[in-house]
């Protein structure tokens, strides 16, 4: 529940929970002149206009800017300008926004790895096509001091790229071979230094067939794949790095003095005061020296009910304050609070699962010894037949080891991820695990958490009409003067039922039990069960009593998702067994259950409870989507074969899951299994694709018939149906 | 053939000319935002003078 309650002042200074060592350290005072914001729903040409046009137009703005593909936006602006006014000037033309750490953007801004690649990509491209010009008039027939001159201007050409631009497969091929292993990296090395080297020995020795173009051929293409990896990577990453900049690790210290300052959480001692405001987060463990409240742990352990919280009781960092300022004496902060240590389970778990081998590493297991002992039989069989001619039959090796070109199989996997992830990335989904669309589309069972996954974590009023419309009158005037969340969805659904409050008169809140009022000299009250003089119920509700009459009850449910029920009917049409597991009470829970149609359901689980349920199906050979938000989950969330969060949850549960939910709608979520399995097909066919190639090309290259030509068409061919595969998937 | 002594220098010039064309936009960030690039062309909001 909080994580929505939240989403709009996600950038108060105190609520700030589980934050990464590393951001701690470096968590500065804010407020510069450049601003981010997160866009998660902007999506066409007319979006940035408006964006732009908005933000420009409010006062203090100097410029602003929309980076479409990272979904975000650059501010620069006067220093008293406030991310949070950015947000609500972009919420009023409808578009959701969330503030980002500019920190921790900064550090990410300048993707050098990717600019690197594209700088190697353009300088093999370039000589690529002046090669492959001068190669055309050598096949089609030039001969004798043409040919040599060709050669000579191509080996000029070809060697100091291939020094320049092929440098990330030596690298890491001289990494694992170091480590003793083998991976792709290893034939393409191999293949492109002998194929070099070959033809600059053939072109001394006046030979005819070079195979200068092959090898930058086989550079750009392995190039572009690398580049097409490194990029789904990257935008995954940055986009990570801005959810984890949703939450600035701030605290309000008290000093003995009784004044408030803003630090970063690192900065905390245990038997500091901290100041917990309204709405905000607690930033640490500790007990509540005094104020009285409300505290919403549904975060922590999935009960929608608010609980009351006094001096003397005990806070744990993530719960969220809702009504009265509290202040709380520290027990333990960052490292040793329990949300940290939370997270530290959550990394026990996630390593088990890092053993998952992608569909790539498997190919590459296969294939780079196979090449490597044909290329080296090729070798020693026509060393032997032509009785001891090295030069013929390594001649033939290196054909042999061109020819079963790599490209396809390097370009297979990154085409068809990238194309996947940039349509679900399209719906607002991001892929942040390189290997989650393949096990995304193993799945078989949907487990769904229910606060903030299935439900927004934001009440809704439920029974207004069965109410006199005068007890509606005095509840909604009593409700005004609260900020808790019960209050306010009565507030909401009463002024739209086209009510006006009743005229009360000293109106004030009594924090932890709710707001009382006169209403002509009778004492008016709407609250906690116990305040009001009634019996609760399993229900959320609150309770209304005018003088000496019993006390009526509001009830209130949580409010949907946005396309819960459409993700729900779409996972269940693709096959899949869809349950629900909450840490709430079994009467909402049921509830809920009902509405969505799903018939297996646990209410009242512990975290525990959700990884053994989680476990317990994995272990019965199920393959497991969890999806949910809470610290309660985040055990869960890593238990499971693979896992989705929305950007709403906490820091934590979204660490431990695979894919986040940019925006609010769940609907994408229908989709996304659909895609992930469409994105596994088209791996797989391209991986066909390459060895039928193969069969069809080595024999050829081992009878000895292969010319530079024939590799050029081979190599190109089969590099280009892989990539014209992948593109179907859109 | 004469004629491929300046030919060839030529279409070497001529090619590595695009590729420093290239490497620029690299550098002054034009390859930043693909995505919305590729839309803002769509916006009349610049039409009638250039930006200021």
């Amino acid at each position: 529940m909080g994580a929505a309650l939240q989403s709009r002042p996600a950038a108060c200074p105190a609520c700030a929970v589980a934050p990464s060592a590393e951001r701690l350290a470096e968590a500065v005072a804010p407020k510069e002149a450049r601003l981010f914001l997160s866009l998660p729903t902007i999506h066409c040409a007319g979006c940035i206009s408006a964006v732009e046009r908005a933000l420009n137009a409010t006062p203090g703005v100097r410029a602003a800017r929309v980076n479409l593909t990272l979904k975000r936006v650059a501010v620069e602006a006067d220093p008293d300008v406030t991310a949070d006014g950015l947000i609500r000037v972009l919420d009023g033309i409808g578009y959701e926004a969330h503030e980002l750490d500019a920190g921790v953007i900064a550090a990410t801004a300048t993707d050098k790895a990717g600019r690197d690649l594209l700088m190697r990509i353009a300088v093999s491209g370039f000589a690529m096509m002046n090669v492959m010009l001068l190669s055309v008039a050598v096949w089609s027939g030039a001969t004798d001091f043409t040919r040599d001159m060709f050669h000579w201007i191509s080996a000029m050409i070809a060697l100091p790229t291939i020094a320049f631009a092929a440098q990330p497969f030596f690298r890491n091929a001289a990494r694992v071979l170091r480590h003793g292993r083998l991976n792709m990296d290893v034939p393409i090395s191999l293949a492109i230094l002998l194929a070099a080297g070959m033809s600059l020995y053939e072109t001394a020795q006046h030979g005819p067939h070079a195979y200068f173009d092959a090898a930058l051929s086989l550079t750009f293409f392995l190039l572009a794949g690398r580049y097409l990896d490194h990029r789904t990577r990257a935008v995954a990453r940055s986009a990570a790095e801005e959810l984890a900049a949703l939450e600035v690790p701030r605290a309000i210290r008290l000093r003995a003095d009784g004044t408030e300052e803003i630090v970063p959480i690192a900065g905390i001692a245990v038997g500091d005061t901290v100041r917990v405001k309204p709405g905000a987060r607690v930033p640490v463990d500790g007990v509540i020296a005094e104020g009285r409240s409300e505290i919403d742990r549904s975060l922590l352990t999935g009960e929608t009910l608010p609980a009351f919280a006094g001096p003397g009781m005990a806070l744990s960092a993530g719960e969220v304050n809702l009504t009265g300022p509290l202040a709380v004496t520290v027990t333990a902060a960052g490292e040793d609070s329990s949300l940290h240590r939370m997270a530290d389970l959550v990394a026990v778990a996630e390593s088990a699962r890092n053993r998952y081998t992608s569909l790539a590493d498997r190919a590459a297991r296969i294939y780079a010894p196979g090449v490597h002992l044909l290329a080296l039989a090729a070798f020693l069989a026509w060393l032997w037949i032509s009785g001891g001619d090295i030069r013929l039959a390594l001649n033939i090796a290196v054909a042999v080891l061109i020819i079963t070109c790599p490209c396809a199989l390097g370009l297979a996997v990154p085409a068809v991820t990238t194309a996947a992830s940039g349509r679900l990335f399209k719906r607002g989904m991001l892929i942040k695990d390189g290997t989650a669309l393949e096990r995304l589309a193993e799945v078989d069972t949907v487990i769904f958490d229910k606060t903030g996954t299935l439900t927004l974590g934001m009440p809704e009023s439920t029974n207004l009409g069965e109410h006199a419309r005068g007890d509606l009158e005095i509840a909604l005037a009593l409700a005004e003067g609260s900020g808790h969340p019960l209050a306010r969805a009565l507030a909401e659904g009463a002024r739209k039922a086209g009510l006006v409050p009743a005229r009360l008169s000293e109106i004030r809140e009594v924090p932890g039990y709710g707001v009382e009022g006169q209403l002509g000299g009778e004492t008016v009250r709407f609250g906690r069960a116990a305040w009001v003089g009634a019996e609760a119920g399993d229900q959320t509700a609150a309770w209304l009593r005018v003088g000496q009459n019993p006390a009526v009850a509001f009830t209130f449910a949580d409010r949907l998702r946005p396309g819960a029920e459409e993700a729900i009917a779409r996972l269940r049409a693709q096959g899949l067994d869809v349950r629900m597991v909450s840490g709430d009470a079994p009467a909402p829970v049921a509830d809920l259950a009902a509405r969505l149609g799903i018939a297996d359901w646990t209410a009242e689980a512990l975290p525990g409870d959700k990884a053994a349920l989680v476990q317990a199906l994995g272990d019965r050979g199920a393959r497991v989507l969890m999806v949910g938000d809470g610290l309660n989950d985040t055990a869960a969330l890593a238990a499971a074969h693979v896992s989705i969060s929305p950007a709403t949850a906490l820091d934590a549960a979204r660490v431990a899951s695979d894919i986040v939910l940019l925006g609010t709608d769940l609907a994408p979520l229908g989709e996304a299994v659909r895609t992930a399995r469409k994105a596994v097909r088209r791996i797989n066919e391209n991986f066909a694709i390459s060895a039928v190639y193969n069969l069809v090309a080595v024999p050829v290259a081992l009878l000895g018939f292969a010319t530079p030509l024939a590799a050029a068409l081979a190599m190109s061919a089969s590099s280009i149906t892989v990539s014209l595969n992948a593109l179907r998937l859109r | 053939m004469e004629v491929l002594a300046f030919l060839i220098p030529i279409a070497l010039f001529l090619g590595g000319l695009g590729l420093a064309a290239f490497f620029w936009a690299l550098r002054s960030r034009q390859f930043d935002d693909p995505e919305g690039d590729s839309r803002r062309i769509l916006t009349d909001d610049w039409d009638d003078q250039p930006k200021p």
